[in-house]
């Protein structure tokens, strides 16, 4: 058993299964998605079937259940950026890294994914990339993001 | 206690606590309904059964919604039947439209609704459904694109089956049923039983049509094609063709077989009469050496692979025993190949039995002799309905024949193996003959036979009793299962078939059919074991025949080598 899913299994009490969803979400701060292995091992914590779990997990936005990229470019999804144009942003985004939302590069680079508003409306578009904000996004712009990230390597 | 509500103007009676729908059903007014299903708890979901009632704002839900004294009902009134007509159109505004080329043309709850609303135009234009089939499973096939996310197939394999193989994925409009994982079915933890198919009212699951490989065989002149049936075919059969459930009709099958063109005719249960020797010689050895008891039997395909992946501590004291159709496929290619001298992969060797399990069995690799199957082929009863429909053979037309010698003359025991609680009786009336005494006086034990889930009888057999259990449906088998593992188990012998009622309700048989046709098939069976003149299985001609060749009877090292199988854990994402 992973060492590490086990020990955030032991900060709930076994068998009880009003935890699944804060632990799910702990194993995927820690891990940064919900692997196989992961959804075995809840299920057995819990006395879940695996289905069940994953069912659950697809139901919400919040759970990915592949390893994110190196880079991991998340897209605001919100009204507000919608209306100032992440639609045009999202086909370049998906143009320039060649993956759909949800999916991940195969060089494990770059990991793009659609999120809930992120409260940053006056700044539409909005990306955010491991973490920074990039504001007020144009199509034009994404290209040179991108590869500020790609130049940039480790970070 | 009885209460009264006003029905469309009509006032009926009603069993306090029922539900509207049950009370509507009893007064013989028909409420369309989805998701459904009898004895499982309502979930509300399809909105198919709403009903008006007087002073209640919205529709309600008439699967779930209990009766009250006085209350005012209308069940087709124009707001009812325009909202059930707008669910069926939404649901078919996204359905591929391939009626003609459905496994389910004819026989399909949604195009039945479309009809009795008449729906006669797409009002509602959706995007189209685009998923690809899932053929990974030998025995089942899914196809999301038709799937009308009714739930049925999820509650039955939570409630019934304790499977939980699939669920709904995902939200919204985009939701599907699937495993977990999302991975394709043979990689899950479906146990392949069947009855998914059963309660689904479209054509999204079905199972793996092996009609184009037999054809194939059966215009070969190269092969010869045997075929062999199970009991439970014999007593479902005929409703494919539009009889009353509960006849039985073993004669016609050979008939149609023959006129078909299958080389040779065969019985499953002249099998079973050899598995229950079998069977009972290990409870009869094991007992004795007080050693891996209870025995529990592992005949039926879907309850193996289940004990497989979650009960691997369970698999010593399973019976090694094949199931009768492989008993008979080893048979066949074996000592029948070599006595009527045929090359045994010239033979093509097709079984017909009520399960869709029994196409994953026929795939294990335990189940292959040098490079060739026991089985080639599996049929479910559906697909030999399929098969006479396409040789253009009429029913009732056809006179009854005999099966062919050898395998063709089973006892009743055999037969009896197509409704649960039968192999357990086959086992006990060959038990004294196994132990050296003489055959019992009494052989028809009532308290093995019905639909109950778990049914139980004691043996006296000179000092020692043998306690014997017959469970069926994997959610009532859980419970004795548990009992095995606390050490609180005192069974001698555990029959345990997966779907409940046998293999008379098995995953195969006839689409539609309800409790009541389970119990006739039943019945069926039982009538069979009145009228017959063998009803022990070791008093089968054939049966002794094979255990004259070998040294040693039922249970010898020549029939462990060949009747004998073994099991191994399983792993799958459980």
């Amino acid at each position: 058993m992973d060492g590490k899913t086990n020990d955030i299994l032991r900060k709930y009490p076994k068998g009880s299964r009003d935890s699944l969803i804060p632990i799910l979400q702990d194993i995927q701060d820690q891990d940064g998605y919900l692997s196989e292995q992961a959804l075995v091992e809840v299920g057995r914590y819990l006395d879940l079937p695996s289905g069940k779990i994953y069912g659950l997990a697809t139901f919400y936005n919040q759970f990915r259940f592949g390893p994110p990229g190196q880079h991991h470019v998340c897209l605001c999804h919100g009204t507000s950026c919608h209306v100032t144009g992440a639609g045009d942003v999202r086909k370049e985004l998906e143009k320039k890294l060649r993956i759909k939302p949800g999916e991940t590069t195969r060089d494990g680079k770059f990991s793009f994914e659609l999120s809930a508003c992120m409260g940053a409306c006056h700044l539409s578009p909005l990306i955010r990339v491991n973490g920074r904000y990039h504001t007020g996004v144009k199509p034009g712009d994404v290209k040179e993001i991108m590869d500020s990230y790609i130049e940039g390597g480790e970070e | 206690m009885l209460v009264k509500i006003e029905v469309n103007n009509r006032i009926i009676k009603a069993r306090k606590g029922d539900t509207i729908m049950s009370a509507l059903q009893t007064a013989g007014i028909k409420i369309p309904a989805i998701c459904s299903m009898k004895d499982f708890t309502p979930t509300g979901a399809c909105r198919m059964c709403v009903v008006e009632v007087e002073g209640r704002r919205g529709l309600v839900p008439s699967c779930s919604q209990p009766v009250n004294e006085w209350m005012k009902i209308k069940t087709h009134s124009p707001r009812v039947v325009k909202s059930r007509k707008t669910i069926v159109e939404l649901l078919l505004s996204n359905h591929p439209d391939d009626c003609l080329y459905c496994v389910r043309n004819g026989n399909c709850e949604l195009q039945n609704l479309a009809e009795e609303l008449n729906v006669r135009e797409r009002r509602i234009m959706g995007k189209k459904n685009n998923y690809k089939l899932d053929h990974s499973s030998p025995s089942i096939v899914r196809d999301p694109a038709k799937c009308i996310l009714c739930g049925r197939c999820v509650r039955v394999c939570e409630e019934r089956m304790a499977v939980f193989a699939i669920d709904f994925l995902n939200r919204g409009n985009k939701t599907i049923i699937g495993t977990a994982c999302n991975k394709d079915l043979n990689f899950s933890s479906c146990i392949n039983c069947g009855q998914c198919i059963m309660v689904c009212p479209t054509g999204a699951l079905f199972e793996k049509d092996a009609l184009m490989e037999l054809e194939d065989a059966l215009h070969n002149p190269d092969k010869m094609v045997i075929v062999q049936y199970a009991p439970s075919v014999a007593v479902s059969l005929a409703e494919e063709f539009g009889v009353k459930p509960g006849r039985e009709v073993s004669g016609l099958i050979n008939a149609v077989l023959r006129k078909i063109g299958f080389d040779k005719i065969f019985d499953t249960s002249c099998a079973a009469d050899a598995a229950a020797l079998e069977m009972a010689a290990e409870l009869h050895e094991r007992s004795k050496r007080k050693e891996k008891m209870p025995l529990i039997s592992g005949s039926c395909p879907a309850w193996v692979k289940f004990a497989e992946q979650w009960f691997p501590d369970l698999l010593p004291v399973m019976s090694t025993c094949k199931s009768p159709q492989q008993l008979l496929g080893t048979i066949l290619k074996t000592g029948y190949a070599e006595k009527t001298d045929i090359d045994p992969a010239r033979i093509f060797s097709v079984a017909i039995a009520p399960c869709t399990a029994k196409k994953f069995e026929a795939r294990r690799e335990e189940m292959t002799r040098k490079g060739l199957s026991d089985i080639d082929s599996v049929l479910t009863t559906r697909e030999l309905a399929k098969l006479i429909r396409l040789y253009g053979i009429d029913m009732n037309q056809v006179g009854s024949e005999q099966a062919d010698a050898p395998w063709g003359i089973p006892s009743s025991a055999g037969r009896l193996f197509g409704a649960a609680g039968g192999m357990s009786e086959a086992v006990i009336r060959s038990l004294p003959h196994i132990a050296g005494a003489k055959d019992p006086s009494r052989i028809k034990y009532q308290e093995l036979r019905g639909s109950k889930g778990r049914k139980e009888a004691d043996i006296k057999l000179g000092r020692s009793v043998y306690r014997f259990v017959a469970v069926s449906g994997l959610s009532s088998a859980l419970t004795i299962i548990e009992e095995i593992r606390e050490g609180k188990s005192n069974y001698d012998f555990i029959e345990i078939m997966a779907c409940a009622g046998g293999c008379v309700n098995g995953g195969g048989q006839p689409i539609g059919t309800g409790d009541t046709a389970v119990k006739a098939r039943m019945k069926a069976l039982y009538g069979v074991d009145e009228k017959e003149a063998i009803r022990f299985s070791h008093k089968n001609p054939a049966v002794s025949n094979l255990y004259n060749e070998f040294p040693g009877g039922p249970g010898s090292e020549k029939c462990r080598v060949l009747f004998h199988t073994k099991y191994s854990e399983r792993k799958v994402l459980l």
